[in-house]
This record gives C-alpha cells, sequence and structure tokens, in this order.
C-alpha cells in the first residue's frame, strides 16, 4: 500500500489528535506533559522518517527521497529544540499552555508535507497547515501588545502570499494542464518556448515562498514579528520553517521548473542580493537583539539563495549544507536570547548581554562561538556554510554574487562582533537569572556542533550530496 | 685556521651577547678577549703564510645561494690583501678589547658591549674575506649595524642616539650606490663572485649601459658606495659624530675596521677598476679634496676625539687618492700603518680623557705632561707617524702617496699632490697644536680634576705600549713588500695594475724634491705650532679675530650639516609630515572610515524603510512582485 510511505506525516497527525484529546479534557495545566508527548512525536517520526523507503504516493502527490529525509530530520530536530526552549520560558512568562506544543506539532506536519509535495495542491495544503499555526504562536503571547500585532501582521502579509501562491499555481496550471511537478517538468523541457502566463505564474510562486524565508523584497514583515512574537516562537520562527520553505523552493526551483533555469536565476540572485545587502546594513543600527536575529536571518537566506542561483550540484549542496548550519547556530543563539531574564523579567537588549563574559562565563563563550560562526570567522560551523556556497559562485563565474557576499559578510561581522565585544569589554552588568537546564542542554548540543563540525564534516557533506543528487536525478 | 680567524669573534660575540648575564660580566668580556686572542693568532699566522709563502686559497662553507643563473657561496678569500686585513683586524682588535676591559670597567653593561665590539669585529673580517660582492655587503651592512649599535651605546644620551642615526643614515645613502653597482656587476658579468667577474673584466671593456660605459659607472657606483662608509668629501658627515660612542669604538671604527672598508673595496676591485680611467680620477678628485677638507676643519676643532676624527677623514683621502692614481699598494700600505697609529693616538685620547675624568674639551686641559707621561710618549710616537716624519710609519707610506701623485704625470694627479702636500703640512700643524694645548702650558682644568690625573691602569697601557711598536716599525719593516722592490711576490696577483701603467716603478722614480718636500712641510708644520701655541699662545685668538668668518667656517666644518639640514632632511621632513598627514590620515585612514560611515549612514536609511504598517509591508511586496514579473518578461 503506497499510502505508508507517508508513515511519518500520517503517524504526527494521529498523535496530534490524540494529544490534543488527552490534553484538553484534565482540568488542571497539561502543557509539560503535552510537550513531552509532542516531543516522543516528533521522536518517533525521525524514526519513521529514517526507515521511510523512497518512491511516491498519492497519484504522484507525494514524493520521498533522501532529499525529504535530510529536510525533514532538520526540520524535525528543529521543532524539537524550539519546544525544548520554550518549555522553561513560557512557564515563566505564564502563557504555558498546552496548544503551544500542539500547535508546533501541526506545523511540524505541514512543514513535512511541503517538503514532500510534488504537486502544486500538495504544495500550497503544506504551506497552510504550516502557516496556520505560526500565526496563532506568533500571537500566543495574546494579552501582550506586541505579539498581538505581530500575529496580526504575520496573518495579513501572509494571506497576501498565499493568495499569490494560489494564483500563480492556478496561472501555471492553466498554461501546463497539470500540477505535478514531474509532468510540468516534462512539459517545460519538450516545450521550446516558454508562455507568458506560465512565466508570471513562476514568479507569483516564487514571491510566495520567498515570502516565507523573508527573502528581499518580501522581508518586511521579519522583524516586526521577530520582536514581537514570544521569544521561543522567534527561535521556531526562524529555523523549521525557513528550512522547509527553502527546502520547497529548491525543489520546485530544480524540479518542474529546472529546464526554465534560464528564467528565474536572475530573480534569485536580485532576491540574493537584496537579502545579503539589506541583511548587513539593516542590522547595524539595531539595539534589540531579536530585531538583530531578523535581519540576521534575512542575511543568511541570501546566502543560501546565493547557492540556489548558481545551481548545479555544488551550489544545491551549498544551500542545504548551509541550511543545516544555520538551523543549529540560529537555534543556538536563541537559547541564549531565551536564557536572557533578570529578576524574572525577559530582555531583549543588546547592551543587557554586557559583562555577561564574567557573570556567566560558559554562556558568553557559547554565544562567542556562534556569533564568530553568524560571521564567518573560521574554524566554526558558519564558516564552512558560506565557504560551500561562495566556492561554487567563484567556480561558475557569479562574480557579483561573490563580491556583494563577502563585502556583507564582513560589514556583518561587525555587529556580530559588537556583540561578543559588549559580552567580554562592557562594564558588567547585573547576572541573569540562573539558566535553566533545558536551555543548557540545547546550548551545549548546538555550542557543540557549531564548534567542531570541521573536525568530521564528511557526514553532513555526504548526506546533503546524496540529496542533492535524489532531486536533480528527479529533475 | 683560515676560518677560525673569522670565526672566533661571532663564537665570542653570541657567548657574551646572549649569555653575558649568566656567566657574569667579567667572564663575558675576558671571554671575548680570548676568542679575540685566538682569532688574532689564527689571523696574522694567515697573513704571513699566504702573504710570505702559500698561494692564495679560498674556504668554501656552503652554497648560499644558487637561483637560475645567480650561484654563489659563503666562502672565505685569502689571497695577500684579505690576510693582510684580516691580521691586522684581529690584531688591532684584540689589543682594543684588552684596552676596553679597563677603560669600561665604571661601565654597567659591559658584556653588551664587548658582545658588539666583537660583532663588530666579525662582521669587518667577513667583509674583507667574502669571495663574492654579496657576501661583501652582508658584511658592509654588518659594519653598518654594529657601528650603529656602538655609537649608540650609551643610548640614555639623546646625542648618542642621534650621532647613530646619522651614522647609520649617512652609511644608508652610500649603501644604495653599492647596490646598484653590485647590480649592474651581476648585469653585465652574470656573476657576483670575483673569480669570475676579474675574469671576465677584458671582455666587457666596450660594454655600455643606458649610453654610459658600463665599467665606469660600476666603479663610480662603487667608489660612491666607499664613499659613505670611508667618509669622504659629501658623506664624511657621520664620521665626526661617531665620537659619541665610547672611546674604544672610535679606535675600532677609525683604525682597523669601518672607514677602511671603502679602500678596500678599491683594492679589492682593482682588477675593474683599472679598466675605469674617468671613475679613478673622480677617486684621486675627491679623495684629495678630502684630505685637504678635513685637515683645514681639524685645524680648529676644539674636542681632542674631534682632532683625531678629521685627522683620520683627511688620512683615508690620502688612500683614496692613491687608489686613483692605480697606486692602490701605497693605499693599501697607507691603510695598513695608518691603523696603527690611529688606534694609538685613539687609545691615548682615551686614556687622556680616562685621566681627565671624563673631560674631552683641549681648552680645558694642558699642563699635565708630567702627570701621564707614557700617555704622553705615546701620543708624541702617534703624531709622528701620522704627521710622516722619517723612521716613523706613516713616512714610508704617506711618502709613497706623495710620489705617486706626481708620477702619475696627469692633471688630476699633480692637483692631488698639491692638495695632499697642503694637508701634510696642516697635518703636522693641528698634531701638535692638540699636543701642546692638550698637555702642555699652564693647567685650565679645575682643581679638583688635576688633583684626580693619574696614568691609566697596564692592561690600558700595554695595548698602547704594543701598538707604538707598530706605530714606529711597521713602515721601514713592510714597505719593500707593500710597495718596495718584493712586491710583486707579496701580492701575488691580490691587486691587479694594468701591465702599461707601470705606477710601482714610476714611483720610485719621481724627483727627490719630492721626498724633501714632504720632510719639510711636515717638520715646518710642527714648527709653526711649538712657535705659534708655546711661543705666543695669545696669537690665535687674535688670527681667529681677524678672520671671524674664515674662523667660523671651518669650526662649523664648512656648514656641511647645515647645508644638509636645509637641502635634504628639511625637505624630507616636510614631505614625511606631507605623506604623513594627507597620505596616511586622510587617504589611507580615510578610506576605511570613510567606507564605515557611508555603510553606517546605508544602515540608518535601510532602517527607516521599516515603517511597522502593514499596509507599505504589503505594498512592497506588490512592487517587488511587479519588479520581478517585468524582469522575467523583458528578459525572455
Amino acid at each position: 500500500m503506497e499510502w505508508k510511505l507517508a508513515l511519518p506525516e500520517i503517524t504526527l497527525a494521529v498523535s496530534a489528535l490524540i494529544i490534543l484529546v488527552a490534553g484538553v479534557l484534565p482540568k488542571r495545566d497539561t502543557s509539560f506533559g503535552v510537550t513531552m508527548a509532542v516531543l516522543g512525536a516528533l521522536l518517533l517520526a525521525g524514526g519513521l522518517v529514517l526507515a521511510q523507503g523512497e518512491g511516491s504516493a498519492f497519484g504522484g502527490q507525494y514524493v520521498a527521497d533522501s532529499f525529504s529525509t535530510f529536510m525533514k530530520l532538520l526540520c524535525l530536530a528543529g521543532a524539537a529544540l524550539g519546544l525544548i526552549l520554550a518549555l522553561d520560558w513560557n512557564a515563566k512568562q505564564g502563557i504555558a499552555r498546552f496548544e503551544f506544543p500542539l500547535l508546533v506539532l501541526l506545523a511540524t506536519i505541514g512543514m513535512m508535507v511541503m517538503i514532500s509535495a510534488n504537486d502544486l495542491m500538495s504544495l500550497y495544503m503544506g504551506l497552510e497547515l504550516l502557516s496556520l499555526p505560526l500565526y496563532v504562536l506568533a500571537a500566543m503571547d495574546r494579552d501582550n501588545g506586541r505579539s498581538a500585532e505581530a500575529g496580526l501582521k504575520y496573518f495579513i502579509l501572509g494571506s497576501l502570499a498565499s493568495g499569490l501562491l494560489l494564483y500563480g499555481s492556478s496561472l501555471v496550471y492553466g498554461f501546463a494542464g497539470t500540477t505535478n511537478f514531474d509532468r510540468l517538468a516534462d512539459a517545460f523541457s519538450a516545450q521550446q518556448g516558454i508562455s507568458a502566463g506560465v512565466v508570471v505564474g513562476i514568479v507569483f510562486i516564487i514571491a510566495a515562498l520567498a515570502f516565507k524565508i523573508s527573502a528581499v523584497p518580501f522581508h518586511m514583515w521579519t522583524p516586526d514579528v521577530y520582536e514581537g512574537a514570544p521569544t521561543p516562537v522567534t527561535a521556531f520562527f526562524a529555523s523549521a520553517p525557513k528550512v522547509a520553505a527553502v527546502a520547497l523552493l529548491t525543489r520546485v526551483l530544480a524540479g518542474p521548473f529546472g529546464d526554465t533555469v534560464s528564467q528565474w536565476q536572475q530573480v534569485i540572485v536580485l532576491a540574493a542580493l537584496g537579502s545579503m545587502v539589506l541583511g548587513a546594513l539593516a542590522a547595524i543600527g539595531q539595539r534589540n537583539i531579536k530585531r538583530l536575529m531578523a535581519y540576521s536571518s534575512i542575511g543568511h537566506i541570501g546566502f543560501a539563495l546565493m547557492g540556489l542561483a548558481v545551481g548545479g550540484e555544488s551550489g544545491l549542496r551549498g544551500v542545504l549544507v548551509y541550511m543545516a548550519i544555520y538551523l543549529f547556530m540560529n537555534l543556538g543563539t536563541f537559547a541564549v536570547l531565551v536564557a536572557m531574564r533578570r529578576n524574572g523579567r525577559a530582555l531583549e537588549g543588546i547592551d543587557d548581554l554586557a559583562g555577561l563574559g564574567r557573570t556567566d562565563p560558559a554562556m558568553a563563550l557559547a554565544m562567542a562561538v556562534f556569533m564568530f560562526s553568524m560571521a564567518g570567522v573560521p574554524p566554526m560551523a558558519g564558516f564552512f556554510g558560506k565557504l560551500y556556497v561562495l566556492l561554487p559562485a567563484v567556480e561558475q563565474g557569479f562574480w557579483v554574487l561573490a563580491v556583494v557576499g563577502v563585502l556583507s559578510s564582513v560589514v556583518s561581522a561587525f555587529y556580530y562582533l559588537r556583540v561578543i565585544k559588549v559580552m567580554y569589554f562592557d562594564a558588567p552588568a547585573e547576572a541573569f537569572d540562573v539558566r535553566p537546564a533545558s536551555v543548557s542542554v540545547v546550548l551545549a548540543g548546538t555550542g557543540l556542533f557549531t564548534g567542531f563540525l570541521f573536525l568530521f564534516p564528511a557526514p553532513l557533506l555526504a548526506a546533503a550530496r546524496a540529496a542533492v543528487v535524489a532531486i536533480l536525478g528527479a529533475g | 685556521m683560515f676560518v677560525g680567524a673569522v670565526f672566533f669573534p661571532l663564537l665570542g660575540a653570541i657567548i657574551s651577547g646572549l649569555f653575558g648575564r649568566l656567566i657574569g660580566d667579567k667572564a663575558a668580556q675576558w671571554t671575548t678577549v680570548f676568542f679575540m686572542v685566538l682569532a688574532a693568532v689564527c689571523g696574522v699566522t694567515a697573513f704571513f703564510e699566504v702573504g710570505f709563502g702559500s698561494a692564495p686559497r679560498t674556504e668554501v662553507l656552503f652554497t648560499w645561494v644558487d637561483v637560475g643563473d645567480m650561484q654563489f657561496s659563503w666562502a672565505l678569500r685569502y689571497d695577500t690583501l684579505s690576510a693582510m686585513m684580516v691580521g691586522m683586524v684581529t690584531f688591532i682588535s684584540t689589543f682594543i678589547h684588552l684596552y676596553s676591559v679597563g677603560y669600561m670597567s665604571h661601565d654597567e653593561t659591559p658584556s653588551r658591549f664587548f658582545a658588539y665590539l666583537s660583532l663588530f669585529t666579525f662582521m669587518m673580517l667577513m667583509l674583507v674575506t667574502a669571495d663574492n660582492l654579496v657576501q661583501l655587503f652582508f658584511g658592509w651592512e654588518g659594519v653598518g649595524l654594529a657601528s650603529y649599535l656602538l655609537i649608540g651605546y650609551w643610548y640614555e644620551r639623546e646625542s648618542a642616539c642621534n650621532a647613530a642615526m646619522k651614522a647609520f643614515i649617512v652609511n644608508r645613502v652610500g649603501d644604495v650606490f653599492f647596490m646598484l653597482g653590485m647590480a649592474l656587476t651581476f648585469y653585465v658579468f652574470s656573476s657576483v663572485e670575483f673569480g669570475a667577474i676579474f675574469a671576465a673584466v677584458p671582455q666587457h671593456v666596450n660594454d655600455r649601459f643606458l649610453g654610459l660605459p658600463a665599467l665606469e659607472l660600476i666603479g663610480v657606483l662603487f667608489f660612491l658606495g666607499a664613499c659613505g662608509k670611508s667618509a669622504q668629501l659629501g658623506l664624511h658627515t657621520w664620521l665626526p659624530d661617531a665620537m659619541e660612542g665610547p672611546t674604544p669604538v672610535s679606535a675600532l671604527i677609525h683604525a682597523a675596521t669601518m672607514v677602511t672598508a671603502g679602500v678596500f673595496l678599491m683594492a679589492r676591485m682593482s682588477p675593474l677598476m683599472e679598466y675605469a680611467p674617468v671613475a679613478l680620477s673622480i677617486v684621486t678628485v675627491v679623495g684629495a679634496s678630502t684630505a685637504l677638507f678635513a685637515a683645514t676643519i681639524g685645524c680648529v676643532q676644539n674636542d681632542i676625539k674631534r682632532v683625531i676624527a678629521y685627522s683620520t677623514c683627511s688620512q683615508l683621502g690620502y688612500m683614496f687618492a692613491a687608489a686613483g692614481v692605480g697606486l692602490y699598494q701605497a693605499s693599501v700600505f697607507h691603510l695598513f700603518t695608518h691603523a696603527f697609529f690611529k688606534a694609538l693616538l685613539f687609545l691615548g685620547a682615551g686614556s687622556v680623557i680616562h685621566a681627565m675624568s671624563d673631560e674631552q674639551d683641549i681648552r680645558k686641559m694642558g699642563g699635565i705632561w708630567k702627570k701621564i707621561p707614557i700617555t704622553y710618549a705615546m701620543f708624541w710616537i702617534g703624531s709622528l707617524a701620522l704627521a710622516g716624519i722619517p723612521i716613523f710609519a706613516g713616512y714610508y707610506s704617506k711618502d709613497a702617496i706623495l710620489e705617486g701623485a706626481i708620477a702619475a704625470h696627469s692633471g688630476v694627479g699633480t692637483y692631488a699632490f698639491v692638495c695632499m702636500v697642503l694637508a701634510a703640512f696642516l697635518t703636522a700643524f693641528y698634531s701638535w697644536r692638540l699636543i701642546i694645548l692638550t698637555f702642555h702650558g699652564a693647567p685650565r682644568a679645575d682643581h679638583h680634576t688635576m688633583e684626580h690625573v693619574h696614568e691609566s691602569p697596564a692592561v690600558m697601557l700595554i695595548p698602547l705600549l704594543v701598538l707604538s711598536l707598530g706605530a714606529i716599525f711597521t713602515g721601514f719593516t713592510f714597505a719593500p713588500y707593500f710597495i718596495g722592490e718584493h712586491q710583486a711576490e707579496f701580492w701575488n696577483g691580490a691587486i691587479f695594475n694594468l701591465p702599461a701603467k707601470h705606477m710601482i716603478e714610476a714611483m720610485h722614480h719621481a724627483p727627490h724634491w719630492v721626498a724633501t718636500l714632504a720632510k719639510t712641510v711636515a717638520l715646518s708644520g710642527i714648527v709653526l705650532a711649538f712657535a705659534i701655541y708655546m711661543g705666543a699662545p695669545k696669537l690665535p685668538a687674535k688670527v681667529a679675530g681677524a678672520v671671524p668668518g674664515l674662523y667660523r667656517f671651518l669650526l662649523n666644518k664648512w656648514y656641511f650639516d647645515e647645508l644638509y639640514n636645509w637641502l635634504f632632511v628639511q625637505p624630507l621632513r616636510r614631505l614625511a609630515r606631507g605623506l604623513w598627514q594627507t597620505g596616511d590620515v586622510r587617504i589611507i585612514d580615510g578610506m576605511p572610515n570613510g567606507a564605515a560611515a557611508i555603510t553606517a549612514g546605508m544602515g540608518r536609511s535601510a532602517m527607516r524603510l521599516q515603517t511597522g504598517r502593514v499596509a507599505s509591508y504589503a505594498f512592497a511586496m506588490i512592487i517587488g512582485l511587479v519588479v520581478f514579473v517585468s524582469l522575467f518578461l523583458l528578459g525572455r
């Protein structure tokens, strides 16, 4: 039976319903138990993804290959780490509700559907399944004006993006006569010229996906939502959904539209350039570290798009490696942000980190590792992420991209290093509250990954290569 | 033995310099003396062996550079010329080391001083034994470095630091020409090894470079390089200032090492210089002019060491003039004898300064000859040799130079002769002016100093005695070998003369009146000095008052320092300030600062885009979409 192929998603969906019922019935607060159950479900799904075979199901709507395995594991890891970070924070902030882990779980199902989507319809379904829980999550701290505002803004703009996606899909369907990726690919490779309708459709789809990954010029929501949403939610936003959307974009552009590369390459190049430059420049003046991280994520997406624009096996491998490294160093950084709490009050200013090197040397060291990594300083993981997208760009002659990438990386080094300077050289502020054990676990895991990836990068590189071969072969 | 003569001083320098604190100052200084004695034994033996026995030899140590056409080794070339230099340098340096043990007894860091001193000696030995230009240049630069360290030894004194820098910088000016000469030599001969160059000289006589005769150009460049080290007119300004170093250093610089390097270079390059007649004429003119110029200044200086310093400058002029007329043998002979009596004079001056509680101004001396009779006698011997009085060493070499100049039968030869005879007169005059003002007359020092006047300890006097023997006997002992009937066997090809010129023979057939004239002017200079400074001590002041312009002109050393200051130093400082304030601060610093400011400005603009209004966000999305669609459609 081919539906067995989608066993991870089905398992997650079923467990979501069961946990919902189990969580809603008791009168007392069940948030901790629900979180643990969701973590268990994510773990189970991870195992199933690993055991998953390859092939397509549901009439070609769903596909499983090593690309989907790679990306799904990243998403599951991101979701799980995000949940762990939220555990303590939500409790202290008084927003520990059992819906929170459930919404994360539902969003994760959406991401997995997106990653495995092989049809414009399943693509849309996955994307909506991801987006709707995210809107709610952003407004989770509903008594807080900024959180509510973030949720609303995200919802309005997200609806606009969904509309664009639907419109683009209908245009493509109207001109190509199919929504299935494989058949679209066949149609485009057979055709000599491509009609303007399809082209406009592709742009609309790219625009909608660019919104999800907050690439310029569809990034405007990012700083506001990142700042307004509760910190663990921001951590989640900045990690797993980004990975899923980049995976979807990669699959769509390399798969069905792979033969129209000359059409969309220029747009991706522009988006990459804009994202890198804006991410570097706009972050300079930020005082709020969550806003800073918003611009930082825009810049990082620019780098990932650089790999996508270059394309080919090495370029796409660069994208996957970059996203994997980005996921972990980003979650690590947010772990520090989650731990920024003094006398029970959560803090968000860069200056609040002053003197962390003396008050909490271990966390400061981890933060320094993340910042160096984000700036791309060897031998941190971030350096290799940048290396593996810059190298193909140079080899394929994308000089503008490479030069702008290096320059923006220099500029962004300024604000990353400033964080380190504040931690180690500024007069110490009062120490933070005792850092919860859950944060320490995430910090240690991501810190070790970021700091010591250079010792054994081979498994990651090999997995990324296998994943790329899977979609290029399919396309 | 041949290797030891060169490397023992280095060993001493390393032990004293690096482990001086570990083994203590006493041990460190005696270690260097011990190694210098070893070096001197080897060096003097090598001199006698090569000069009076076996053939020239080359000790190859190891390959240094082997790049394309350029290939040369670290090798010690021992022909008569370098063996003579090695013997002389190690011998004199040993006694200067010994003397320093006494002279520097009150110093605080003697191990450092002795390490520098030995390093200095080693570098000079490296220079004279080089068998290629690059190795010679290594020694050349090493000598410059060591002289910088030694002149600035008392680095807490500003004047010493300035003098050290001046010596180094002026030497660098000469070095530039040396380097150019070296490069041009390689360009013409495709080799830097002396053997290969000298063998190929006749084939390159007509080579031209930039339209100029190549050999002449090389000769002039090497001479300009030599001018820096040997303090010839134009690049002489550092030498008097080098007196800021401790007196033994002055002795070493002036007698055995450093300043003789230029003269040595001329003799070493004689196979090439002989084919560059114009360059040789320049050498003669500059050398003779320096001889006279320095002598005029020497007559009015009041610092005991400065007077002797200008006499060195003057005597170096003699040596260059001799080399210029093709009499390298006489030139090197004068270098050899000069080393002994100049070391004697400087160490004697050191003894006087030591006795006078570090007073150097001869106007504040006088009336001390009975208290320090040995030093007084040494000064007489040194001065007699310097003035060229018969029997004493300087007579033989200086006489040969004067005869050679007249025997050249050329315009420049005659000019050189006139200059040098005048200089000989002045030399005798200022030497005895120095002796009389220092030792005779009424004591002009204060009572306290006079009480302390005492003869120096044995460790300082023994070197003086040994050197005085050299100042007396080296002249007539070695004259037959350096310039006399045995010269051909003695030099054994180390110095080259064009077969057509027969300078040695011509010199011996110079008219008799030349020798007579030389003796006469020397004696009359002495007599005049006695007459004025003993007979009429008031006269000098009156003469100075009668021609104040000339007096000031001489006292201020022909205003060379002021001229250079105005001509080079000030414009260079202005240029440097301009480069610093405009080039560095505005442009070099300005570019990154400006880039940072621009980036920050763009950052602020980027932040302003973020209005917080959903409508404008949506609008931006739509605009982006439109731009992308247009791009797509247009790009098709």
